[in-house]
């Protein structure tokens, strides 16, 4: 199992570092990288001191391998809005992004579990074909446009809920986890329903049945686990995909997550804060795809190592 | 129309599509597919109208979109009160919704479509030679794919427009390298099963090069799976482009586009709503075209699962039966 992780990190960590190398070589791509830090109208005094302070005149390997030095040490430079630490910024709003992703995966999950071994239960039926039809919808739904109508509805019309921020309670989580969850929602009741079709269908079911198991025992304990393969694989697609939702939810609610630090950088001209927001970013999708695989190899053992006989 | 449906339904596993031969030909034989799904059709025909909307309806109305008169502002829609251009309502500058609607369709349609076509024809050609070879260019090429996914294409985006600020072209490339890898994969993996069929393996042995096999023989097999692919990832893309300009790091004023216009009516969610909501709505309508469209592609390009669109759609419920999966 263990060996299994190992080798599942040395071929993830590829991405990880093409990541790191691919930020550096794209601040330095269009020839000068203070043209991202300071503003249009700095002058050519103050870009020169600038150029200094951080390094960008030295030679290309040295400004690499000090790079790489502040990236293990989670050094990415100053803010230029705030003055304070790029990567401190970063870690201070990364626990909001992770709670919100973190629900939302979590609830996603379950109801799609729920609907779709319903709608494979009832092949066919009214349930099923409706099921299909919102999922299918649910996965094309842009999701800005959702949260603002939603913002519309329930926040300005009917008032029961607040337009932004996270400072009601229970209440601000409630559009913002349902923007984000639509679209995981949609696909994974799909691949949910289409498992647990093929799963019922197994000699083993008839087996179970003719035993004399009731139909929620045979659901869940037995077709549940050889249709939840193909929903993890996917559920990990849609995790990562999730950054994608959270950094319009975030953008649109003002929750002061990740995706929220990252527009405001780009938008203030921030250029380290943005740099420390995706990387830590990419770490954490890193860390995130390990821990997929590690699921999916313990819940089918035809991943792992063959045993040595 | 009815006497081509006039089939008796026979056991699906012996349903011939077009069994009766007179009436048999290619192109027919699609359209008689698609018509016989109706919520397909239904998809295919607003998709149709979009596309003829994008080609001339600036041409028509191009003008109003940018005829600005502060008289008529934040006008509310369903009103013929102030002219039929206006039924749409007007936005903060007077200007009709209904023709800035149909520029933006435009604008986002010319992004959409040329990223969808450069990821599909560069990926399509990527993995088809890389897995009618195998090899090392299929681990290369699968490494690629992997690094490529493992990111958020959002993030990618976002990253690469701040550093070369946004246009159309940088979007336009932008999505279509982050899309690579959906072609890549399934054409790798088509291509490799491919490769090993006798047919293949005839047309080595007469001495056919690498590069006309894939042409001639690979091509035409992938291609249909290829277009469903397409076609789902053109709502992506769409969603995708309408997010960055949602997020100001797309198209950029005074270019117009459906997130563009969605973004600027938020700040008049109170007083004006139809601002933000007509553009949605055009990108909703679009996309889930677009999704139904591909989920009909799916079955009519499977020739084992081709039965199904063939069969009048009142008669298919005798072949697929509503009970309990367990019984």
């Amino acid at each position: 199992m263990f060996s299994f992780v190992r080798r599942r990190m040395y071929t993830s960590a590829l991405p990880l570092i093409i990541v790191l190398l691919g930020v550096f070589l794209l601040a330095r791509l269009t020839g000068d990288p203070t043209n991202l830090y300071l503003p249009e109208s700095a002058t050519e005094a103050q870009r020169q001191a600038f150029a200094e302070k951080n390094g960008f005149d030295q030679p290309m390997l040295t400004q690499l391998f000090d790079y790489f030095k502040g990236v293990v040490h989670l050094d990415f430079g100053t803010s230029l809005r705030t003055g304070e630490s790029a990567s401190e910024m970063a870690l201070r709003a990364f626990p909001a992004t992770l709670q919100l992703a973190f629900t939302t995966m979590l609830l996603a999950i379950v109801g799609a579990v729920v609907i779709g071994c319903w709608a494979a239960y009832r092949p066919n039926s009214l349930a099923d074909r409706f099921s299909s039809l919102l999922s299918m919808t649910a996965a094309s739904i842009p999701d800005f446009w959702f949260a603002i109508t939603g913002v519309w509805l329930f926040a300005v019309l009917l008032g029961v809920l607040p337009t932004s921020g996270v400072d009601s309670g229970v209440l601000s989580w409630i559009l913002p986890i349902a923007t984000l969850m639509i679209r995981p929602l949609g696909v994974l009741t799909q691949v949910v329903r289409g498992a647990m079709v093929s799963a019922l269908s197994a000699p083993y079911v008839r087996l179970a049945r003719s035993k004399g198991a009731s139909d929620l025992r045979v659901v869940t304990h037995h077709a549940l686990r050889n249709a939840a393969a193909p929903a993890l694989t996917v559920a990990g697609d849609l995790a990562v995909g999730l950054i994608n939702g959270a950094v319009v939810v975030e953008a649109i609610f003002g929750w002061p997550g990740i995706g929220k630090l990252m527009i405001d950088a780009i938008l203030q001209r921030d250029f380290a804060v943005l740099q420390a927001a995706v990387l830590l970013t990419a770490v954490s999708i890193f860390v995130l795809n390990i821990f997929i695989d590690a699921c999916y190899a313990l819940l089918d053992a035809r991943v792992r190592e063959p045993a040595r006989v | 129309m009815s006497t081509q449906l006039d089939l008796v339904p026979v056991k699906p596993t012996t349903a011939i599509v077009g069994a009766d031969d007179s009436k048999r030909s290619g192109r027919s034989l699609w359209f008689r597919m698609l018509v016989n799904d109706r919520v397909a059709a239904c998809a295919a025909a607003v998709l149709a109208l979009v596309f003829l909307t994008a080609l001339i309806g600036p041409m028509l109305m191009g003008h109003l979109a940018t005829h600005i008169d502060l008289d008529n502002s934040n006008q509310a829609p369903f009103t013929l009160a102030h002219g039929w251009a206006n039924v749409l309502g007007t936005d903060p500058l007077g200007r009709s919704m209904l023709a800035r609607l149909i520029v933006a369709c435009q604008t986002t349609l010319s992004v959409a479509i040329p990223a969808v076509v450069i990821s599909a024809v560069v990926g399509s050609v990527v993995g088809m030679w890389a897995g009618y070879y195998r090899g090392w260019r299929e681990t290369i090429a699968m490494r690629v794919a992997d690094v490529i996914m493992s990111f958020p294409s959002l993030l990618l985006a976002v990253v690469v427009l701040y550093v070369f600020s946004p246009s159309a072209a940088n979007i336009v490339l932008v999505l279509a390298i982050t899309r690579i890898p959906v072609y890549l994969r399934t054409a790798r993996a088509e291509s490799a099963e491919l490769s090993s069929r006798i047919f293949v393996d005839a047309a080595r042995t007469f001495g056919a090069s690498g590069t006309s096999i894939i042409t001639r023989h690979v091509l035409p097999i992938v291609l249909p799976t290829l277009l469903t692919v397409a076609t789902l990832d053109f709502c992506y893309v769409m969603l995708a482009e309408s997010s960055l300009s949602f997020l100001g790091i797309g198209i950029q004023p005074p270019d117009v586009s459906w997130g563009l216009m969605v973004a600027q009516g938020r700040t008049y969610l109170h007083t004006a709503w139809w601002l933000s909501f007509f553009p949605g709505l055009a990108i909703v309508i679009t996309t889930v075209s677009a999704t139904i469209l591909a989920a009909w592609a799916r079955i009519a390009t499977d020739p084992a699962q081709r039965w199904r669109l063939t069969v009048p759609q009142k008669r298919l419920s005798r072949f697929a039966k509503t009970t309990k999966a367990l019984s």
